[in-house]
C-alpha cells in the first residue's frame, strides 16, 4: 500500500480539502442492464474529511458509495483509494478492502457469531494482530460506543441501534483509514437514530475519513464539511452544509430539500 | 414369526449391519459431491454453475435401478471389453456406495445451494467489506448459517438414502432386502419374513429421525 501521496493535494477541489487525497473518483459511471444509475461521478474525498451524499432515493448514492470498495463494479471511469486503482485487474482487493470500513443501513451483522467475535473474527483471520489482541481492541471499542455490556450477546438480542454500533465498531476494529456509511440510520426505529449518529459524530471529530450517505440532514449540517447532492446519476450540487443546505442554488436541490426539510 | 426371530435374527441383523454400513459409506461420499457441487453452483463462475447443474440434472434425471446397473455391469464393461486391456472389477460395495454418493451427492448438491442461497446477501457483503476473502466468508459466516436451515432437508435426505439401499439388491449387495429374500425362499413364510424387515427398517429410521429432531432442536435452542 503506498504511502499517502502529497502531489495529491493538487487536485484539491477548493472545497476545503484538509490534508491529501484519500479517495478519487473520476467519471465514473455504472449501469445495471438499460439502466445507466451513475452518469459521470467525480469527486475527492481528501484525509479527515467528512463528506455526506444527500439526494432523492434511487439517484445512485448508495451506488456511488458500493463502487468505492468494488461491492459494485464500476462500468467505467476511476475509482482510486490512496493512490490504488480498485477496478485495476490486479489489484489486491482485500487488502484494500481492509482499510475501507464500511457500514450498512441493515446491519449485516454476522447472526452466527457473538458481538466479539463479529468484530474480531477479520482481524484474525486476516493475521492483523493475534486473538487476545484483537479481543482486548473490541472490548475498547465497545466501550466507545457503549455497548462493553454486549461483548458476548448474539446479534438477535440486540435492539436496531446496538446492532448499528457494534456494526461500526466491527468495522473500526480493522483499524481503517476510512469508513463508508450506507444509511446507517434508515432502518432504525426514531428513537435509536441519536445513539447512532453520536458514534458517528465521535468518529468524525477523532478525524476519520468518512462519507456518508443519509436523510439525516440535521448530521449533515452539523458534521459534513461538504454536502454532496446526487441527483439522476449524477452530482447536482457540491459545497459546505451553508452553501447546500441552505443556500441551494440549484432548481433539483430546493425541490428535494423542501420535500425532507 | 418366531422361528425366524430365532433361526435367521442374527442374520438379518448382520444383513442391517451391511445396510447401514452401505447408506453411511454412501452419505459420506455424498456430503462431500453434494458440499463440492452445492458450492459450484453458487459461487461466481458461469462454467462452475453449468457444470455443476449439469451433474444435478442427469443424477436426477436417471432412476437409482438404472445407475446401479450402469455402474456395477457397465463401467467395468466399457474398460475391459469397449476399451480393452483394463480389468476392472467392482464389488457390490464399492458400486454401492458409489452409486449412493452420486445419487444423494446430487440431491444433497441442491440442498446447499438452496441453503447458501437463504442466507441474506449482506452477510457476504459486510464479509467481504472487512478483506475477508469469499472462501473464508464462505466457512465463517455464510455455511454455517446455511446449515442450520438445510438440516431438516438433510436429515430426509439422509433417511431417503438410507432406504434406497435396498435397491441395491438387485446388484447383489448382501443388504437387508436381499438377505430377506433369500430367508424367505428357505421358508416360504413370505409373511412373517417382509413383515419383520419393515419392522427393522422403522426402528432404525425412527430412532434416526428422532435423534435427529434433538439434534435440530439443540441447534436453535443454541441460537
Amino acid at each position: 500500500m503506498p504511502a499517502d501521496d502529497t502531489n495529491n493535494r493538487s487536485m484539491s477541489d477548493g472545497t476545503g480539502g484538509k490534508g491529501a487525497v484519500r479517495i478519487r473518483v473520476r467519471d465514473l459511471k455504472k449501469r445495471f442492464g438499460d439502466l445507466e444509475v451513475l452518469k459521470s461521478i467525480s469527486v475527492d474525498v481528501h484525509e479527515g474529511e467528512v463528506v455526506v451524499v444527500i439526494g432523492p432515493s434511487g439517484s445512485g448514492k448508495s451506488t456511488f458509495l458500493r463502487c468505492l470498495n468494488r461491492l459494485e463494479v464500476a462500468t467505467s471511469g476511476l475509482v482510486e483509494i490512496d493512490g490504488v486503482d480498485v477496478n485495476a485487474r490486479k489489484v489486491n482487493l482485500n487488502k484494500v478492502r481492509e482499510n475501507i470500513g464500511m457500514v450498512f443501513q441493515h446491519f449485516n451483522l454476522f447472526n452466527n457469531l457473538n458481538v466479539l467475535d463479529n468484530m474480531t473474527l477479520a482481524p484474525v483471520q486476516l493475521s492483523k494482530c493475534k486473538p487476545q489482541e484483537a479481543s482486548l481492541r473490541a472490548r475498547k471499542l465497545l466501550e466507545r460506543v457503549g455497548l462493553a455490556d454486549k461483548a458476548e450477546s448474539y446479534p438477535h438480542q440486540l435492539s436496531g441501534g446496538q446492532k448499528q454500533r457494534v456494526a461500526i465498531a466491527r468495522a473500526l476494529c480493522m483499524q481503517p483509514k476510512i469508513m463508508l456509511f450506507d444509511e446507517p440510520t434508515s432502518a432504525l426505529d426514531p428513537e435509536m437514530v441519536g445513539e447512532v449518529l453520536q458514534v458517528m459524530k465521535n468518529l468524525a471529530a477523532d478525524g476519520m475519513t468518512m462519507v456518508v450517505v443519509t436523510h439525516e440532514m440535521g448530521f449533515a449540517r452539523e458534521v459534513a464539511d461538504r454536502v454532496i447532492f446526487m441527483d439522476g446519476g449524477y452530482i447536482v450540487e457540491e459545497g459546505t452544509p451553508e452553501q447546500v443546505l441552505l443556500h441551494p442554488s440549484e432548481p433539483r436541490t430546493i425541490d428535494f430539500l423542501n420535500k425532507v426539510l | 414369526m418366531l422361528r425366524i426371530i430365532t433361526g435367521y435374527g442374527g442374520l438379518l441383523l448382520s444383513a442391517m449391519g451391511r445396510t447401514l454400513l452401505l447408506a453411511l459409506l454412501g452419505l459420506f461420499f455424498a456430503c462431500i459431491i453434494g458440499l463440492f457441487f452445492g458450492i459450484m453452483s453458487v459461487v461466481h463462475s458461469r462454467v462452475c454453475n453449468i457444470i455443476s447443474q449439469i451433474f444435478v440434472d442427469v443424477i436426477r434425471g436417471v432412476p437409482m435401478i438404472v445407475l446401479a446397473f450402469f455402474i456395477y455391469f457397465g463401467v467395468p464393461y466399457l474398460f475391459n471389453t469397449i476399451i480393452g486391456g483394463f480389468s476392472v472389477t467392482l464389488t457390490a460395495l464399492q458400486a454401492g456406495t458409489v452409486c449412493l454418493a452420486l445419487n444423494c451427492g446430487a440431491y444433497m448438491s441442491e440442498i446447499i445451494r438452496a441453503g447458501i442461497q437463504s442466507v441474506d446477501i449482506g452477510q457476504m457483503e459486510a464479509a467481504r467489506s472487512l478483506g475477508l476473502t469469499y472462501a473464508m466468508a464462505m466457512r465463517r459466516v455464510i455455511l454455517p448459517q446455511a446449515i442450520r436451515t438445510m438440516i431438516p432437508s438433510i436429515i430426509n435426505q439422509f433417511i431417503i438414502t438410507l432406504k434406497d439401499t435396498s435397491i441395491l439388491s438387485v446388484i447383489g449387495f448382501p443388504e437387508l432386502v436381499n438377505t430377506a429374500k433369500n430367508v424367505q425362499a428357505n421358508t416360504f413364510m413370505s409373511f412373517q419374513t417382509w413383515a419383520i424387515v419393515g419392522v427393522m427398517y422403522l426402528i432404525v429410521i425412527t430412532i434416526l429421525s428422532r435423534s435427529a429432531k434433538m439434534m435440530e432442536r439443540r441447534l436453535n435452542a443454541g441460537r
